[in-house]
């Protein structure tokens, strides 16, 4: 019931924007068609915008991981994690996290089968993937198509929640399903 | 910072990978070393496919940003982003003091995080490029991030996440009794860090290092150029 709920409203969310902003702005005497072209010229600027920044993060990443950086980096800190009552399996998903949706995705997809969805290890990779975002991107992203340079506090402000999302989404777990 | 970060993944990666080519393994009887190439070759592939991957993936954004900044012209000269951000005036002015309340920036921050927190992930990128598009308006040293940017940046990374629609998708296929028990965990997780990421780049905006340059007299040889 309650996933019928949840994935009614997942399907249900562009389909109701895309048909109530439109009639909204009919009703407002907006010359919708027109006004809707003017915005979407503004698309391809960004997406190209974006580009440098992008290449520059999937290198960076894609060096860390596949020279086994990444899971060098979790065997080292697993005094840590352990501390915490973090499995180290998940280890590399924290790193990930910050730094590649589409990485932590993978990972959280293989631990998910590996170790099975129930099982703890399922559980806390599920929330954790669920309650953080990919920072690193974002940062680069957002500030990149505005050429802000000088990001000030906005990485360790950003990256200070995300140890919070991640001890949080442990703890959690171990609250509720142990 | 993100240049020490970036420096830091990409030269620590190449030199782990070099190590790893000499190939030494630690046995009960002492180690051995077997060197090859293979580690640095590996590298060197997925470097090239993944600068690939990203132009690829900004060339699929195109579409989707022009269908989102389309409906967001529209919804903006409707008034309709007026209406929603009118309502969510306190909260926002309490966190975006430097923002004139009724600037278009306010609207678009709210509709961005409107999105990510239904999961909808695509939808939201536009949004927020287009949020911060607004608040760099507002900002007098281009280069430089405001501290609503701040503000924005941490919240939005610490993602105020209602339905993780992806993960459930995942748990559910890989044969979960119960795919959706981790709505609740994931509402409190994130509430715990977007809480944290207020409270920190409110406190962190005011040390010392991370002070804005004086404005006064910058502003004219900005302009001059």
């Amino acid at each position: 019931m309650f996933q019928n709920i949840v994935n009614g409203l997942s399907v249900l969310a562009i389909p109701l924007i895309l048909l109530f902003i439109p009639i909204y702005g009919y009703f407002k005497k907006v010359k919708v068609y027109e006004v809707f072209t003017e915005g979407a010229k503004e698309g391809f600027e960004v997406a190209i915008k974006i580009i440098p920044f992008l290449v520059a993060i999937f290198l960076a990443i894609s060096v860390f991981r596949s020279s086994g950086a990444m899971d060098f980096l979790a065997w080292i800190l697993s005094p840590i994690t352990n501390a915490i009552g973090m499995p180290g399996e998940i280890l590399p998903l924290a790193f990930m996290r910050p730094l590649s949706g589409s990485g932590a995705l993978g990972i959280v997809s293989n631990l998910v089968t590996t170790y099975g969805p129930d099982s703890m290890i399922g559980r806390i990779a599920s929330v954790m993937m669920g309650s953080t975002e990919t920072t690193f991107y974002i940062l680069a992203v957002y500030f990149g198509s505005v050429s802000v340079r000088k990001t000030r506090h906005a990485l360790p402000a950003a990256l200070t929640a995300d140890l919070a999302g991640i001890i949080s989404s442990v703890v959690i777990c171990h609250i509720l399903f142990d | 910072m993100i240049n020490i970060v970036w420096l830091a993944l990409l030269s620590i990666g190449i030199l782990v990978a070099g190590f790893s080519c000499l190939g030494i393994e630690i046995t009960s009887a002492g180690w051995i070393m077997e060197p090859s190439w293979e580690p640095l070759m590996n590298m060197t592939n997925s470097v090239f496919e993944e600068a690939k991957h990203a132009v690829t993936l900004a060339f699929g954004l195109v579409g989707i940003m022009a269908l989102w900044l389309g409906i967001m012209k529209i919804a903006e000269k409707s008034g309709l982003i007026n209406v929603i951000a009118r309502g969510l005036k306190p909260i926002m002015v309490w966190l975006f003091p430097e923002v004139p309340a009724d600037h278009p920036a306010m609207g678009s921050i709210i509709m961005a995080m409107a999105a990510s927190m239904l999961g909808l992930g695509n939808a939201a990128t536009p949004l927020g490029l287009k949020a911060i598009g607004e608040l760099q308006k507002l900002n007098k040293i281009k280069d430089t991030a405001t501290n609503a940017m701040c503000t924005y940046m941490a919240m939005s990374t610490s993602s105020v996440t209602i339905i993780p629609a992806t993960i459930i998708g995942i748990r559910a296929a890989s044969g979960s009794t119960n795919p959706t028990e981790i709505i609740g965990p994931v509402i409190v997780a994130t509430g715990v860090s977007t809480t944290v990421a207020i409270i920190m780049s409110k406190l962190l905006q005011k040390l010392p290092r991370y002070q804005l340059p004086k404005v006064d007299g910058v502003v004219e040889t900005i302009e001059e150029n």
